[in-house]
C-alpha cells in the first residue's frame, strides 16, 4: 500500500523547501559574498514555489505512516505562511543592506523558519509537531539576533532563547506525559486512547509550551522585548506567517488530538484569550517605541484569534482562518509600514516621529491608516470581518462573557491606534522621511489594499462559506 | 428590484466623487508643488459642492420615484454578499426625509467651509464627502450589518474632520466623541451577531417579523440602546456632544447636529420598536424618566453656558430628548412629532451652529461675553439669528413648535407626567435662546472690535437662507413631512403591535 506519489505530493512543499535550502547553504559556500543579493530572491521564489506545492495538493494527504498527514485545514494555512514569508524576506533586502548585514544567510534562516511552519502544519504526531517546533523556533531565535553588533538584537535573541527553550520544554515534557498515558505520540492514536486524567495534565503543559509560541498571554512577556529589539524585518516575518502557522497549529493540535477533552481545555483557552486581549491592550496604551506598541497588539489579536479556538472546531475553524488570515496580512503591511519610516539613515521607532506624517508622506500616512483601521476592527475595512468572524463564532458556541470581553478590548485597543493616528494626522510634520524602497512601499500598499478593501469586498470567497469554511471541513476527515 | 440602481447611486456618488478629487490632487501634486493657492483651493471646495449638489439632486429623485402611499421598503435593491449578509438597500418615508435632510445639509456645510477652512482643503472635503456616503447609507441600509459598517464608518471621518481642523480642545474631544460612540456601537454588534445567529438573517424585513423571546428582547434591546443613547445622544451619555460641538468647525458641528445625532432616534424607530416590542414597552418609563431629565436638566446647563456653540449643543441634547419622548409614547402622533422634531432640528441646529460660525469667522471668539450689539452693525444676521431663536424655542409658524407639540401630545397620551417635564423644558429653552439673543445681539457695542464688524457675506446668505426657508416652510405646512413619513410609521406601530 505505499503509494510513493502520494507520499512525495503530501510533503512536497516541505521537502522541496529543504532540498532548496540546502542547495542555498551549498551555493553559500561556493559563492560566498556574491551570493548575498541573489539568495534573497532566491528565497522567495522557493517560498512562493511551495505555496504553489501546498496549493496544488490542497486536499492533503498522509505520508510516513501517519508521521505526516495534511488536510485543507493546515494547507490553507500553509499556503498563506508561505507568501507572507516569501513577502516578508523581500521586503527584508533593503534594510539588511543599510545595515551591512545583508548576508545570505538571512535568506536561508527564513527558509528553515518556513520549513519549521510547514512540519508543525502537517505533523499528525508529537514526534513530527516538536521537530517542526524546534526548526521554526532555532531559526527564528538566530533571526531575532541577526543584528550581530546591535547590543539590542543580541538581547533580543537571547531572551527569546532562553524562554523559548523553557517553553520547548514544557511542550516536550507535556507531550511525555501523553505518550506516557495513551501508549502512543499519533494524533489519531492518542484520539482514540481517549483523554485519561495523566493525558490532561500533559495537555496542559502542551498548551502552556504552544502558548509561548503565538505569544498568549501569560506566557508573552518575550513579545515585547524580541519585537522591539530585532530587526525590523525579522518582526515583519514573526508578526505575519509564524503566527498565523502556530496559532493554526494551535487549534489543530486541540481540535485533533484533544477534540474530546474539549470541556477540559476550553475553560484553559478562554481565560488564555481573555487574558491576552486585556494585557495586550493595555499594554500596548503606555508604549512609545511603535514595534513595542505593535507587539502589545499582536498579544490581543492573538487573543481575539483564541475565542475562535475556545468556540471549537464546529463554529471556530472557519473564524480562526478568516482572522488569522485577515490579521497575518495587515500586520505584515504594519511592519512594512515601520520598516518604511528612515530618518537620517536610521530606523524611527518613537511614535511620536510619526508626527504629521499624513504631508510629508501622503500615500504611506493613507496606507498606514487603513491598515491601523483594518487591525482595530472597523468597519468597513477588512479587519472589521476578522473581528465579526470571531465574535460570531463566540456567541454560537455560548461564549457571551468572552465576546463582551473582546468588545471592551477592542475599545481599549482603539485608545492606541487612535494615538497613532491622531499623530500622524493632526499633529505639526516633523522632519522628513527618507525615500522608501520599491519592495517595501509596494508592500504597505499591497497588504492596505487587500486587508482594507479585498477582504471587504471579497469576504464571501474568504469567510464563512468560501474557502475558509472549505478548509476547515478538512479536519472531518 | 430592477430598474436604475438610484439609491446605490446616490450613497458612493459622494465617496466616488471623494476618490476624484484624490486622483486629480494626486495627479496635480507633482506640478503646483509650493503653490498651493487660494484659488486651487476654492477650486477644490467647488468641486466637493458641486459632487454633493448632485448627490442631493440623486436624493430627490428617489424622492420623486418614491411611492408614498404604499407602505414597506421602496427602491429596494439586494445583492448576496456574505453569508447571511446581504448588500441590501431600501427606503421608506422615514428614512428618505433622513437621506434627504443629509444630502441637503452636506453641501450647506461645505460652502459654510468656503472662508472658514484655509488648510488641507482637499483632505477636508474628500473626509466630508465620505462621510456623507456613510450617512447617507446609514439611513438607505436595509441589512443589520451594512447598517453597523455604514454606522461606524461615519466616525472615522468625524474623528479626522474634529481632530485636524477642530478648534484648541480638539484632540481631546476627538478621541471622547469616538470612543464613547465606539463603545455603544460594539455592544450593538454583539446584539446583531447575536440576531443573526438566531434568525439566521440580517435582514430587516425578516428580523422585523421575527419573534425574539421576551427575556432576550430586554438583552438586546439594551444593547441597541447603548449605541443609540451615545449618538442622540441621551442624559447621561450626552457628554461627549458639547466637547465635539465645540471643538469641532461649523460644517462639523452642522453636520453632528443635523445628521450624526438623528442616526440615534433612527435606529431606535428602525429597531428598538418594531424588532423588540416587548423591551420597549417594558422600558417606556425608563426611557421617559431620561428624556424627562435630558429635557429639564440640559435645559438649565445650556442656561448657564458661557460659550455660544456649547450653549447650542445642550440645547440640542434638550430637544432630542422630545425626540425620545415621542418615540416612546408608542402612538402615532408621538412618532409622526419625533420624526418631525429630528428633521427640523436638523435644519434649525445646524443653521444656529452657522450663524454662531459667522460671528466666530469674523472675531475668532464663541464668548457671548464678546459680544453685545451686533444688530447695530449687522441688521441681517440678527433677523437670521431671531429667527432661528425663535425656531429653536418653539414658536408657532417654525418648524421647531410642530416637532415639541407633537411629540408633547403623544406624551401626554402616554404619560401626563412625562410631557408635563416636557412642558416645563419649552419654558426653559426660552430662557436660555432669548438670553443668548439678547446678550449678544441687544445692547450697546461693549468691545471695540465689534465696530467694524461686516454683516453677512454672500456665501453665507445661500448657506442660511435655505435653511430659514424651509423652517417657516415647514412650520407653515408640517403636512409636506408628515404626507411622506406617515405610511411608515404607520407600519413601525402596527409592526410593534403585532409583536405584542
Amino acid at each position: 500500500m505505499l503509494d510513493i506519489t502520494s507520499i512525495l505530493m503530501t510533503v512536497a512543499p516541505e521537502l522541496w523547501l529543504a532540498l532548496a535550502g540546502l542547495i542555498g547553504v551549498l551555493l553559500g559556500a561556493i559563492f560566498g559574498e556574491r551570493f548575498n543579493s541573489l539568495s534573497f530572491k532566491f528565497g522567495a521564489l522557493a517560498l512562493f514555489a511551495a505555496a504553489a506545492l501546498a496549493a496544488l495538493h490542497f486536499g492533503g494527504g498522509e505520508a510516513f505512516g501517519g508521521l505526516v498527514r495534511t488536510n485543507t485545514f493546515v494547507n490553507f494555512a500553509k499556503v498563506i505562511t508561505y507568501v507572507l514569508a516569501g513577502v516578508a524576506l523581500i521586503i527584508s533586502e533593503g534594510f539588511l543592506k543599510r545595515h551591512e548585514t545583508m548576508r545570505y544567510e538571512y535568506s536561508l534562516l527564513i527558509m528553515f523558519a518556513s520549513l519549521g511552519m510547514g512540519i508543525i502544519l502537517s505533523a499528525a504526531d508529537l514526534m513530527t509537531l516538536y521537530m517542526g517546533i524546534e526548526t521554526l523556533s532555532l531559526s527564528s531565535y538566530v533571526l531575532a539576533a541577526f543584528h550581530r553588533d546591535s547590543a539590542r538584537s543580541s538581547e533580543a535573541g537571547l531572551k527569546y532563547f532562553v524562554l523559548g527553550a523553557l517553553a520547548s520544554g514544557m511542550l516536550l515534557y507535556g507531550a511525555s506525559l501523553v505518550y506516557g498515558f495513551t501508549g502512543t505520540t499519533s494524533f489519531a492514536g492518542i484520539a482514540e486512547a481517549g483523554i485519561t486524567t495523566g493525558a490532561l495534565f500533559g495537555m496542559v503543559l502542551m498548551i502552556v509550551g504552544l502558548a509561548f509560541k503565538i505569544s498568549a498571554a501569560p506566557m508573552h512577556v518575550w513579545t515585547p522585548d524580541v519585537y522591539e529589539g530585532a530587526p525590523t524585518p525579522v518582526v515583519a516575518f514573526f508578526a505575519s506567517a509564524p503566527k498565523m502557522a502556530s496559532t493554526v497549529v494551535f487549534a489543530n493540535v486541540l481540535f485533533t488530538v484533544f477534540g474530546s477533552a474539549i470541556d477540559q481545555w476550553q475553560i484553559i483557552v478562554c481565560i488564555i484569550a481573555g487574558l491576552s486581549m486585556i494585557i495586550g491592550s493595555v499594554g500596548a496604551l503606555v508604549q512609545t517605541n511603535i514595534k513595542r506598541l505593535l507587539g502589545y497588539s499582536s498579544i490581543a489579536n492573538v487573543g481575539y484569534a483564541l475565542v475562535a479556538v475556545a468556540a471549537g472546531q464546529e463554529f471556530g475553524a472557519a473564524a480562526l482562518l478568516t482572522f488569522s488570515t485577515i490579521y497575518a496580512v495587515t500586520s505584515l503591511g504594519l511592519f512594512a509600514a515601520v520598516l518604511a519610516m528612515r530618518r537620517r539613515g536610521g530606523m524611527v521607532e518613537g511614535i511620536s516621529e510619526l508626527g504629521g506624517m499624513a504631508r510629508n508622506k501622503p500615500v504611506l500616512a493613507v496606507t498606514l491608516s487603513v491598515l491601523i483601521f483594518s487591525i482595530a476592527g472597523l468597519p468597513p475595512f477588512g479587519g472589521f470581518f476578522g473581528k465579526f468572524e470571531v465574535l460570531r463564532a463566540g456567541l454560537e458556541a455560548g461564549l457571551v462573557p468572552l465576546a463582551i470581553l473582546v468588545v471592551i478590548s477592542s475599545v481599549i485597543s482603539l485608545g492606541y491606534y487612535l494615538k497613532l493616528i491622531k499623530i500622524m494626522w493632526f499633529d505639526e510634520p516633523t522632519e522628513r522621511f527618507e525615500r522608501v524602497d520599491m519592495s517595501v512601499m509596494g508592500t504597505v500598499v499591497l497588504c492596505s489594499v487587500v486587508a482594507g478593501v479585498v477582504f471587504m469586498v471579497f469576504i464571501s470567497e474568504l469567510g464563512t462559506g468560501g474557502w475558509a469554511t472549505f478548509a476547515a471541513a478538512g479536519l472531518l476527515r | 428590484m430592477g430598474g436604475f440602481p438610484i439609491l446605490s447611486v446616490m450613497t458612493f456618488l459622494p465617496l466616488a466623487g471623494a476618490l476624484l478629487v484624490m486622483l486629480v490632487r494626486a495627479a496635480t501634486a507633482g506640478s503646483s508643488k509650493g503653490e498651493s493657492t487660494a484659488q486651487s483651493k476654492k477650486a477644490v471646495l467647488l468641486a466637493a459642492v458641486i459632487i454633493s449638489a448632485a448627490t442631493f439632486v440623486a436624493s430627490v429623485a428617489a424622492f420623486f420615484a418614491f411611492d408614498r402611499s404604499a407602505t414597506g421598503y421602496q427602491l429596494v435593491e439586494q445583492y448576496a454578499w456574505y453569508g447571511p449578509i446581504s448588500y441590501k438597500l431600501g427606503v421608506d418615508g422615514l428614512s428618505l426625509s433622513l437621506v434627504m435632510l443629509t444630502t441637503f445639509l452636506t453641501p450647506i456645510c461645505l460652502l459654510a467651509s468656503w472662508n472658514s477652512i484655509d488648510k488641507r482643503v482637499t483632505e477636508y472635503v474628500i473626509a466630508f464627502l465620505v462621510l456623507e456616503t456613510f450617512m447617507i447609507g446609514v439611513f438607505v441600509a436595509l441589512d443589520l450589518v451594512l447598517f453597523y459598517i455604514f454606522f461606524e464608518a461615519g466616525l472615522i471621518p468625524m474623528f479626522l474632520i474634529v481632530g485636524i481642523w477642530g478648534g484648541k480642545d480638539r484632540v481631546y474631544a476627538a478621541f471622547k466623541f469616538f470612543l464613547y460612540t465606539l463603545i455603544g456601537s460594539l455592544l450593538m454588534l454583539i446584539a446583531m451577531v447575536y440576531m443573526i445567529l438566531a434568525a439566521g438573517s440580517a435582514d430587516f424585513e425578516v428580523l422585523e417579523k421575527f419573534a425574539f423571546a421576551p427575556e432576550i428582547q430586554t438583552w438586546l434591546w439594551l444593547a441597541f440602546i447603548a449605541s443609540f443613547a451615545v449618538k442622540l445622544p441621551m442624559w447621561p451619555v450626552h457628554t461627549w456632544l458639547p466637547d465635539a460641538h465645540v471643538q469641532a468647525p461649523t460644517a462639523g458641528s452642522v453636520i453632528l447636529a443635523g445628521v450624526l445625532l438623528k442616526m440615534g432616534g433612527y435606529g431606535m424607530l428602525r429597531f428598538s420598536l418594531p424588532m423588540f416590542p416587548d423591551a420597549s414597552a417594558m422600558f417606556q418609563p425608563f426611557m421617559f424618566a431620561l428624556a424627562v431629565i435630558a429635557i429639564v436638566y440640559t435645559s438649565l446647563v445650556a442656561w448657564r453656558q458661557t460659550d455660544m456653540k456649547k450653549l447650542i449643543a445642550y440645547s440640542s441634547v434638550a430637544h432630542m430628548g422630545f425626540v425620545t419622548l415621542g418615540i416612546f409614547a408608542f402612538n402615532e402622533i408621538g412618532v409622526q412629532g419625533a420624526i418631525f422634531q429630528m428633521l427640523s432640528h436638523g435644519l434649525i441646529s445646524g443653521a444656529l451652529f452657522l450663524i454662531v460660525g459667522v460671528v466666530y469667522d469674523r472675531m475668532h471668539t464663541r464668548e457671548i461675553a464678546a459680544y453685545g450689539g451686533l444688530v447695530s452693525r449687522m441688521p441681517i444676521y440678527a433677523s437670521f439669528f431671531m429667527l432661528f431663536t425663535m425656531a429653536n424655542v418653539g414658536l408657532p409658524g417654525t418648524s421647531g413648535f410642530v416637532g415639541e407639540i407633537l411629540t408633547m401630545v403623544g406624551g401626554f397620551q402616554a404619560a401626563t407626567w412625562a410631557a408635563a417635564g416636557a412642558a416645563l423644558g419649552v419654558i426653559f429653552s426660552a430662557v436660555y435662546m432669548l438670553t443668548l439673543y439678547r446678550r449678544t445681539v441687544f445692547g450697546e457695542i461693549t468691545n471695540p472690535e465689534l465696530n467694524d464688524i461686516k454683516d453677512m457675506n454672500l456665501v453665507e446668505w445661500i448657506c442660511i437662507a435655505p435653511l430659514a426657508a424651509l423652517t417657516i416652510l415647514f412650520g407653515i405646512a408640517p403636512n409636506l413631512i408628515f404626507n411622506l413619513t406617515d405610511s411608515s410609521t404607520t407600519r413601525i406601530l402596527s409592526l410593534m403591535a403585532g409583536g405584542q
